[in-house]
């Protein structure tokens, strides 16, 4: 009777994870071979009958400099957000997970940048680091850090490589932060009251509490938060594409958006798909190292 | 809350509030400067000298009224909805299933299964979407929102599974085994006993699948391109903006107006949704 009941429920829990197994599958096992199928075919927009070129089309990718320049910047953008999210998400989530007046409100706000749809947030920085109008040059005139009119009356915040990058890292954490926080809660909240309470009662003060007992409770959560920052970051082309279209010359485009340049707009699917199959062993290693990091956490 | 009085004794009250303000700040400042704008007078906003932070002539509603009458904002508003609606469908029919049967049928496999399909949520849109505009096109949905419909719930499923089996763990075995004493199949009492229970779970999960599918954007840009069947996130950067002529207004007030409900929503289920996610990461 009981061993019947268990065949009976693996019978169900197969018929249960069939259908997403199926959908998964499907659309993104699937096209993930076709993807590595067409980055070593020479497929393009006119033309798609499929043809086998091996690996011409990462020789074409990498003989080209604004590859190895989208490289190096997907790199810095994800690494510089990852450990600012990181640092930041922490932060909020202390915030947030402490009792105040107006907790309510605070939190809606703090949402914001990461609920609203990815591109319309980042229309609202390019109105506000625009060219001329930008508020943040409006005060810096006015405290006289830049010329009252004519040259030099603006910074320039899209338009300067330097400043550029900044502005995407700036907008990367600001969206991404607070996704970070609300996992970090979740490891907040999971702390058993007693070590807390145990801690203080031995006399440990709030820093010597955070570092000692909190953060090191908290270390699988915080990872979980650094991989999704970091994937995310990764990944993304909305706020590349929006702010700066991966100018100025080149200076912000990142793999995911010079794949897209290369493989729709530009025609070359294979050329664009070997663009961007090249991110996936650069995920896997991440999203391994950080999982394996976080079981050994896990268990001691 | 959880966390109540930990912090107060040591770090004091206006610490806090110095600390929650600033936060507040800083996250919704861009959202700010976006409503001053919404409601600005030409002559007012292309004034270099203005102060941009006040009216320097009166407010006017004009821009938000050409958004609604004279842009496709209405339809893209529409479209995201659908949208957005009909995956999270899809994903509850396929994805709570399979969450149950993961989080309760005791499968010896289930632990890892589980992980696997959350590093499926780990294989990003921008190595995908290549291939899949072909499989777009041989399914006939180029340039259809309906590609959306389809591709979206690959995005959703797998971190929706991920939630759901935290939220079915925390439902006590034992009414589910009372329902079955009553004469319920297996089948039976999860739709009657467990699926009740889970309701508050479930509805974190659709507003956070939702909050994905309207922020989607590589999709989006790759599979559908005529105007009139575009999503919001691609149809507001590329339609309100003409060659150089950006609509800065009307294109702040459908910022607005998108961001402010997406991020009430999602506060009311926060909580919620920490609680979810915290049962999910420990797996026990």
């Amino acid at each position: 009777m009981k061993a019947k009941i268990a065949d009976r429920d693996g019978a169900l829990a197969w018929i249960f994870l069939m259908p997403s197994v199926v959908y998964i599958l499907a659309l993104v096992a699937v096209p993930f071979i076709l993807a590595v199928g067409l980055a070593v075919s020479d497929v393009t927009a006119g033309d798609p009958s499929f043809n086998f070129v091996g690996g011409k089309n990462f020789e074409a990718a990498f003989s080209d400099p604004v590859f190895w320049r989208s490289l190096g910047n997907t790199f810095l953008f994800t690494s510089v957000s990852m450990v600012l999210i990181v640092i930041l998400g922490k932060v909020v989530a202390n915030i947030l997970i402490a009792d105040f007046k107006g907790k309510w409100f605070v939190r809606f706000l703090v949402l914001l940048p990461w609920t609203t749809p990815v591109t319309l947030g980042a229309i609202s920085w390019l109105w506000l680091l625009d060219s001329i109008y930008s508020p943040i040059d409006w005060v810096l005139r006015q405290l006289g850090f830049l010329a009252p009119q004519g040259n030099g009356s603006n910074m320039y915040w899209l338009g300067e490589p330097g400043l550029a990058m900044l502005s995407v890292i700036a907008v990367h954490v600001w969206r991404l932060t607070p996704l970070a926080a609300v996992i970090m809660m979740a490891g907040l909240v999971a702390i058993p009251k007693d070590m807390d309470e145990a801690a203080r009662i031995d006399g440990a003060g709030w820093w010597r509490r955070m570092f000692e007992v909190t953060i090191p409770m908290t270390l699988p959560v915080i990872a979980v938060a650094a991989l999704f920052g970091a994937i995310f970051t990764f990944t993304d082309m909305a706020v590349v594409d929006v702010l700066t279209n991966g100018g100025p010359n080149n200076a912000t485009q990142v793999l995911t958006s010079w794949a897209f340049f290369r493989g729709i707009d530009g025609g070359d699917i294979g050329q664009g798909a070997a663009v961007a199959l090249f991110l996936f062993p650069l995920l896997m290693a991440a999203a391994i190292a950080i999982l394996r990091a976080v079981r050994k956490l896990e268990v001691h | 809350m959880a966390a109540k009085g930990s912090a107060r004794p040591v770090m004091p009250r206006v610490a806090l509030y110095l600390a929650a303000i600033t936060v507040a700040f800083c996250s919704a400042a861009p959202f700010l400067w976006s409503v001053i704008t919404a409601f600005k007078q030409n002559r007012d906003l292309y004034n270099p000298d203005n102060n941009p932070f006040l009216f320097n002539r009166p407010p006017t509603p004009d821009h938000i009224a050409y958004l609604f009458e004279k842009t496709a904002f209405g339809t893209y508003l529409w479209n995201t909805l659908w949208v957005g609606v009909l995956v999270v469908l899809i994903t509850l029919v396929l994805g709570l299933p399979a969450a149950y049967a993961l989080a309760r049928l005791d499968r010896p496999w289930a632990g890892w299964f589980g992980i696997v399909i959350f590093l499926v949520y780990l294989v990003p849109p921008s190595l995908l979407f290549l291939s899949l505009s072909r499989i777009v096109v041989a399914l006939g949905l180029q340039d259809s929102t309906w590609s959306l419909v389809v591709i979206y719930p690959t995005i959703t499923i797998p971190v929706s599974i991920w939630l759901l089996i935290g939220f079915l763990k925390a439902v006590p075995r034992d009414i589910e085994e009372q329902a079955m004493v009553d004469g319920y199949s297996r089948l039976g009492a999860f739709w009657r006993a467990v699926v009740p229970l889970t309701f508050p779970g479930i509805v974190a999960v659709v507003v956070f699948a939702f909050t994905l599918t309207a922020s989607e954007f590589i999709y989006a840009l790759a599979f559908v391109s005529p105007s009139s069947e575009k999503v919001l996130s691609t149809g507001v950067p590329t339609e309100l903006v003409r060659g150089d002529v950006f609509f800065w207004q009307s294109l702040q007030a459908a910022t607005i107006i998108v961001a402010l409900p997406l991020a009430f929503v999602f506060n009311l289920f926060l909580d919620r949704f920490i609680a979810g996610f915290t049962q999910g990461a420990v797996k026990g």
